[in-house]
């Protein structure tokens, strides 16, 4: 793999349009078939000819449109939206250990679960079916918010700050959190335990649809200012010197990437790993141009999670595993591998 | 890269072919009442064995632990956890559930799917059980047996009765359950908990709140129960009764003084299911042995 990079780079030195067409085609394949796999595998399995000549029983039919399909197309949301949003603050932090947890969004939004789960009882009709989801990202957007705010008092919008910031709010959600796991009952507990590790498995039309349509704009948005992230990896002072209005620039990518993880974590609980280490493995592969970076952080992190989510719901068949786990107990020692393989190349 | 994918298949290959297991499919015996049933919820679990109509079940929750061959009946996960394409993965005709069964997308996701599901409000008291297997002897068609059933139940409900009306003392019990770390949960009013202990003949300790409140060391000793009333697993997590007895403020009761802790399996005493009267009648036993 890493040879085939590197033979694309020599190779394409001089045209990296071509380069970046290709690389973002070999991921866009690795999409398809990611998807091809995921549609035919499962507790019940389906045959891909069948699926493609529409011969499927009713049965099988109402299975694969009600259930599978929303579910590979959510994996697939929400492994482009941590994807991007991963890769857009590291480049906006500069730093490769940032991830959307750092902006609050994933704490805010638990604290919101939580104090829906322990406080508001049962709720039914359609905040049963969505409350959880609704709560996840108001208190996701609204913590970020609040950091982004902080950050604003020092008069620079400073990433210090808001990093600062976001460590401090990360601890009071955290503990608001605790304190209702400390209130709650048994069956309360395991509602929000099971919420933390993330899952796919309540995928309807409707969330999945919302979500796109939250996600597929952030793309856009993020793909035109890849650019000015571009110029930010030279230093705040040298982008403002370059012409770039650095303050709008963050807070565009500080909006755009809580609406992403907002999004996903209202869909699917919260799932790890895959914010901080798509963008990671797509800078070590392939350099960190984010013209290039957004569009694969994206096209990979979606193949990524669809493949997760696909073993999760057959390992343990039929009940399934929350593919937050998975995603942190497969990726983890993978990355590892290969920042001791990076490490070895250089001397 | 290439040696990682080849792995990543491999590991693949054996869940592929699990996938790949047909399912059997029983031949239907009685027209229009259910022959392939997902039943998720220990108390209807125990409601259609006790009918005798295991042999319909294909697969149930993690809750449904009683009769023990229960247990090898595949699980589709924790009933508040399901997932929609295992539970649909063993063809099931109908999905018995309580209210509790969740989350409420992956209902609607079964919805959905065109399967029946029939949903049965968790029994608290002895009148929802006696709803309960009502409503699943006229599922399973088989209103006879479960006419029966009710009558051995209510004849052990007649027994529970008698023997509580002859006892002029109600011991003072404290209930206590321990879910992970932290402080062990006590009972207060309004919990099945609370409804057993009340049935048989006994008094919970605490009534000033409802619900489950963490356990603080003076409240245990304020209460002064007699007799400590927990679940078997509580107690094998606590490390044994010399262990459950050490808890600070437990110590001081007079139920640790004289040692008197009661183990009870949770799904007995709190299922609410038909098995109900015959825990409450041992736990009654068991609160007057001395």
């Amino acid at each position: 793999m890493t040879t085939l990079t590197r033979r694309l780079t020599v190779t394409f030195q001089d045209k990296p349009e071509q380069r970046l067409r290709i690389i973002l085609g070999g991921l866009g394949c690795l999409l398809f078939m990611a998807g091809a796999l995921s549609v035919t595998v499962g507790a019940l399995s389906l045959d891909l000819a069948q699926i493609l000549s529409g011969s499927l029983t009713e049965f099988d039919q109402s299975v694969l449109f009600s259930i599978r399909l929303p579910r590979i197309l959510l994996a697939a949301t929400v492994g482009a939206a941590l994807g991007i949003s991963g890769a857009a603050m590291q480049g906006l932090f500069r730093n490769p250990l940032a991830d959307p947890a750092l902006i609050g969004i994933t704490g805010g939004a638990a604290l919101a679960v939580a104090c829906v789960i322990v406080l508001a009882g049962t709720v039914s009709g359609y905040l049963g079916l969505y409350g959880l989801g609704i709560a996840a990202f108001v208190g996701g957007i609204a913590s970020s918010m609040v950091i982004m705010r902080i950050a604003r008092f020092s008069g620079t919008f400073s990433v210090t700050h808001m990093l600062l910031a976001g460590i401090a709010i990360n601890a009071v959600t955290f503990a608001g959190t605790g304190f209702l796991t400390f209130l709650s009952d048994d069956q309360q507990l395991r509602a929000l335990s099971f919420w933390t590790m993330g899952s796919l498995g309540g995928a309807l039309w409707e969330p999945v649809l919302v979500c796109l349509t939250i996600v597929i704009p952030c793309l856009f948005v993020l793909i035109r200012k890849s650019r000015d992230l571009n110029l930010l990896l030279l230093g705040e002072e040298n982008a403002t010197y370059a012409g770039l209005d650095t303050h709008r620039l963050k807070r565009a990518i500080v909006i755009t990437a809580s609406l992403c993880v907002g999004a996903a974590v209202a869909v699917s609980g919260i799932i790890g790993f895959i914010g901080l280490v798509v963008p990671h493995l797509i800078r070590l592969l392939f350099g960190s141009d984010h013209k290039l970076l957004i569009p694969a952080s994206a096209l990979f992190g979606a193949s990524l999670l669809v493949l997760a989510d696909t073993v999760a719901r057959t390992v343990v068949a039929p009940t399934e595993m929350p593919v937050g786990i998975l995603t942190s107990l497969v990726g983890g020692p993978f990355f590892l591998w290969l920042l001791v393989k990076q490490s070895r190349l250089k001397p | 890269m290439r040696t990682l994918l080849a792995a990543f298949l491999l590991v693949l290959c054996p869940v592929l072919s699990v996938a790949d297991t047909p399912g059997q499919i029983n031949s239907p015996d009685r027209a229009n009442s259910p022959n392939r049933i997902v039943s998720v919820g220990g108390a209807l679990t125990e409601i259609i064995y006790a009918l005798g109509e295991q042999g319909r079940l294909v697969g149930s929750d993690t809750t449904s632990y009683f009769p023990p061959e229960a247990e090898a009946l595949p699980k589709v996960g924790y009933q508040r956890a399901l997932s929609a394409e295992g539970i649909l993965s063993l063809r099931p005709d109908t999905i018995l559930m309580n209210d509790e069964a969740g989350p409420p997308p992956v209902l609607k996701q079964l919805a959905a799917s065109k399967v029946r599901l029939v949903s049965l409000p968790s029994a608290t008291d002895l009148d929802g059980i006696r709803r309960n297997i009502r409503a699943v002897g006229a599922l399973l068609d088989v209103p006879g047996t479960a006419d029966a059933l009710l009558q051995t139940f209510d004849k052990t409900v007649a027994d529970l009765t008698a023997v509580t009306a002859r006892q002029s003392d109600r011991p003072r019990v404290l209930y206590m359950m321990n879910h992970g770390s932290g402080s062990p949960m006590v009972a207060g009013r309004d919990t099945s908990a609370d409804s057993i202990i009340t049935l048989a003949g006994g008094q919970n300790v605490v009534d000033g709140y409802t619900g489950y409140k963490p356990l603080t060391p003076e409240a245990a000793a304020a209460h002064a129960p007699d007799v400590i009333l927990v679940s078997t697993r509580t107690l094998e997590q606590a490390g044994g009764m010399e262990s459950l007895l050490r808890i600070p403020g437990l110590n001081l009761t007079p139920a640790a003084r004289n040692r008197r802790i009661i183990p009870m399996d949770d799904l007995l005493l709190l299922g609410f299911g038909p098995r109900t009267p015959a825990a409450a009648l041992d736990l009654n036993k068991r609160l007057h042995s001395q």
